[in-house]
């Protein structure tokens, strides 16, 4: 890919490389090679420095969210490209690499760089090792209540989604271990896509507040009585209200037909109406609990009034200080179990008088795994542990998704959409879930299910024209690129195989995609010609074909090894 | 063909919506019902509320509601739709408030457009894009 007019972005420059190339060498030091460099790497971290906080004021929230049924480590590259448009362009979240750690002052090759940004992705990850599993958030968890133990602990949703044990399960894997961690309350987006009765099912044995200001009976218009708009905590000694607001798209950006009882949005009156109801009865202090995606949450803010700190979800940013909009602090906690937040406040006469908040990342070989939560896990996936195992091929390259055109996962997806489902062109969903794997690494099922897994994965074969393909790209394109947050839908851009295109992220739906070629023949796509399509991820009711693990699997097996070469297709004009 | 022919019908109908509807040529229309209920008047932008979804779930029923305090009629026009006008509610000086929801369809991405007349006979205007979609993919 190739992004036009933009410094940082097309490869690696010659002075990154150069920095790359110290990086490395310093941290595989005199030996070489080795598990010398990779001890060395760790022991230059510990436990306690991520751990270190000045416990502070009267009330702690501990954030985790969007950990897509990640129990165990991974490995999770940043984003590369990561465009903001309108106000928000050139803002948090959208810096990344180089200029991000010059932005938080970060040190090249550093843990911080590792966990924050792109660059050197697999000569770091050797260095630092997985991050994550949920037995070492257990473990940050229990340290941060042995300093506060009455803080409150907050899930912001897409928990029950996105591994094999997970889809085995319909997310009872999630719900046990989740429960063993005492969250205080959660929201929602992915556990929707269980279906409507499993989520009743669940939610209704929950031992914590489901809440969603916005979740919406469908029918009626009115407030869904499964779940709660807010909630009332009382904590060192301070009325706290949680107020929750679910996934606002989730009929357009998943398969409403799976959950036709319930309608969404952003409702920002209802929003506003709730905040003023809680400050009535009292609430010193008000937290929203939210999967709206970082811009969506800036715009909140900026709408409603009287939110003090919003715990920010679903567009999988990591940010390492909150944002301030007026008076309301946002947080923004990464994916996959990746980080913890932490975030203390001294609330004082009825109103928050200071706020401190650290981003702890979780290094898997740092942290010390919870002994119980460790044998919890491993007791979930123990029914699944062959087929989890099993070594399908090895890669030569990094395989990553994150991006807003295209990941080398997404490639590799794609291609084998084309070669197994006999395709001219191959569409992959922007969804911004799915783990890495090193170079050299196995490519084990798990891996591939950690990158597919869902419960609408039909890989269908169509006919489309080029006309109505254009109109697929303009419409994903606007909800990324539409100048208003609210807009967005907080996806990255549909990833697509055996096509190339230009797009213009300045100009309006309907005119951004221009260029549009058959990589396979180099002619210009005809909008009245009919192209042989497969893709996977449909929102539509009745797609056919077989599951995308299966496909992926399949093209794995073929190959042995698989090498993804750089991605050239997209050219990106305006960022 | 893996979509049943029915989906991809649905899907090109979608497209069809998006892409060939000459949205512009119903300005016209908006602009001369909007000219018939004020008269030509010139309309406050503060005094009618008007709460709709900035992207539909639904384009074919998309849940709408219009207040405005003291109003006499509140008209609710989908400015991008082959036949604009919505809705007039007219509330009689009994009616205990001035507020109306129901669902329209929306025929793409659209103005909704709300026009009352105020207890001073002035007017006032809100618009709202909604915006429909034939789905992505969500993160």
């Amino acid at each position: 890919m190739c992004v036009l007019g933009k410094k940082d972005s097309f490869m690696i420059s010659r002075r990154d490389f150069l920095q790359v190339s110290m990086a490395a060498s310093a941290m595989y030091g005199a030996s070489g090679f080795g598990n010398w460099a990779r001890l060395a790497a760790q022991q230059a971290l510990t436990q306690d420095q991520l751990l270190e906080f000045d416990t502070f004021g009267n009330v702690s929230l501990i954030h985790v969210t969007d950990i897509h049924a990640q129990l165990k480590p991974i490995y999770f590259r940043e984003p590369e490209i990561n465009i903001g448009v309108g106000a928000n362009k050139g803002q948090v979240p959208h810096v990344t690499g180089a200029d991000f750690r010059k932005l938080y002052g970060i040190a090249d090759g550093s843990p911080s760089a590792y966990a924050l940004t792109y660059n050197d992705f697999a000569a770091l990850a050797q260095g630092y090792g997985r991050v994550g599993g949920l037995d070492r958030v257990a473990t940050v968890i229990n340290a941060i209540r042995a300093a506060r133990p009455d803080a409150l602990l907050l899930d912001g949703g897409d928990t029950w989604h996105g591994s094999m044990t997970c889809y085995k399960t319909a997310g009872q894997d999630m719900v046990n271990v989740m429960n063993a961690l005492k969250p205080d309350a959660m929201t929602f987006h992915w556990e929707f896509t269980l279906g409507s009765e499993r989520v009743q099912e669940i939610v209704e044995g929950l031992p914590f507040a489901a809440l969603g200001q916005n979740i919406f009976d469908a029918e009626w218009d009115e407030p869904a009585e499964l779940f709660k708009p807010y909630k009332f905590f009382e904590r060192g000694g301070v009325k706290i209200a949680v107020i929750g607001q679910a996934f606002p798209y989730m009929p357009i950006a998943n398969p409403g037909w799976m959950f036709p009882e319930y309608s969404f949005g952003i409702r920002d009156e209802n929003m506003q109406a709730m905040v003023d109801e809680v400050r009535a009865a009292g609430a010193e202090l008000v937290v929203c609990l939210s999967h709206n995606g970082f811009d969506v949450d800036k715009k909140m803010a900026s709408q409603v009034s009287g939110i003090d700190v919003i715990l920010s979800g679903h567009t999988h940013d990591a940010l390492p200080e909150p944002v301030l909009v007026g008076t309301t602090h946002i947080i923004a906690s990464g994916s996959n179990g990746k980080f913890v937040s932490r975030v203390d406040l001294d609330v004082r006469d009825g109103r928050m008088m200071g706020l401190r908040h650290k981003l702890i990342p979780i290094f898997s070989d740092v942290i010390a795994p919870d002994a119980e939560i460790a044998a919890l896990i491993d007791q979930q996936r123990a029914p699944y542990a062959d087929e989890l195992a099993e070594v399908i091929g090895q890669t030569d390259s990094l395989l990553y998704r994150r991006g807003n055109f295209n990941g080398s996962w997404d490639d590799l997806i794609c291609d084998a959409l084309m070669s197994e489902r006999e395709a001219d062109i191959a569409m992959s969903p922007g969804v911004r879930w799915g783990t890495s794997i090193l170079p050299g690494q196995d490519i084990t099922r798990e891996d591939i299910f950690n990158v597919t897994s869902m419960t609408y994965p039909n890989a269908y074969r169509s006919e489309m024209t080029g006309e109505f393909i254009k109109v697929i790209l303009e419409d994903v394109g606007d909800n990324i690129f539409n100048p208003d947050p609210y807009y967005q839908q907080g996806g990255d851009m549909v990833r697509v195989g055996g096509l190339g295109y230009r797009i213009d992220i300045t100009k309006p739906q309907g005119e951004r995609i221009s260029d549009m070629t058959l990589l396979k023949t180099g002619e210009a796509i005809d909008p009245a010609k009919s192209y042989v399509v497969s893709g996977w991820a449909s929102v539509n009711e009745g797609t056919e074909g077989p599951a995308i693990w299966d496909v992926v699997e399949n093209h794995i097996r073929k190959q042995g090894t698989v090498t993804v070469a750089p991605n050239t297709s997209v050219q990106v004009i305006g960022a | 063909m893996e979509f049943s022919r029915r989906d991809t019908l649905a899907m090109g109908l979608g497209a069809a919506a998006l892409t060939v509807l000459p949205m512009r040529v119903f300005a016209s229309a908006t602009e001369d019902a909007i000219a018939a209920f004020t008269g030509g008047a010139d309309m406050a932008d503060e005094g009618v509320t008007l709460t709709a979804p900035e992207i539909a779930e639904n384009g074919n029923t998309v849940p709408i509601e219009v207040s405005a305090p003291g109003a006499s009629a509140i008209m609710v026009l989908a400015a991008g739709n082959p036949t604009p006008p919505v809705a007039t509610f007219n509330f009689g000086p009994l009616a205990a408030s001035q507020s109306a929801s129901t669902r329209i369809r929306l025929a793409g991405t659209q103005d909704v457009v709300a026009i009352a007349k105020l207890a001073d006979g002035s007017f006032a205007r809100a618009t709202s894009t909604v915006k429909v979609t034939i789905g992505g993919c969500g993160g």
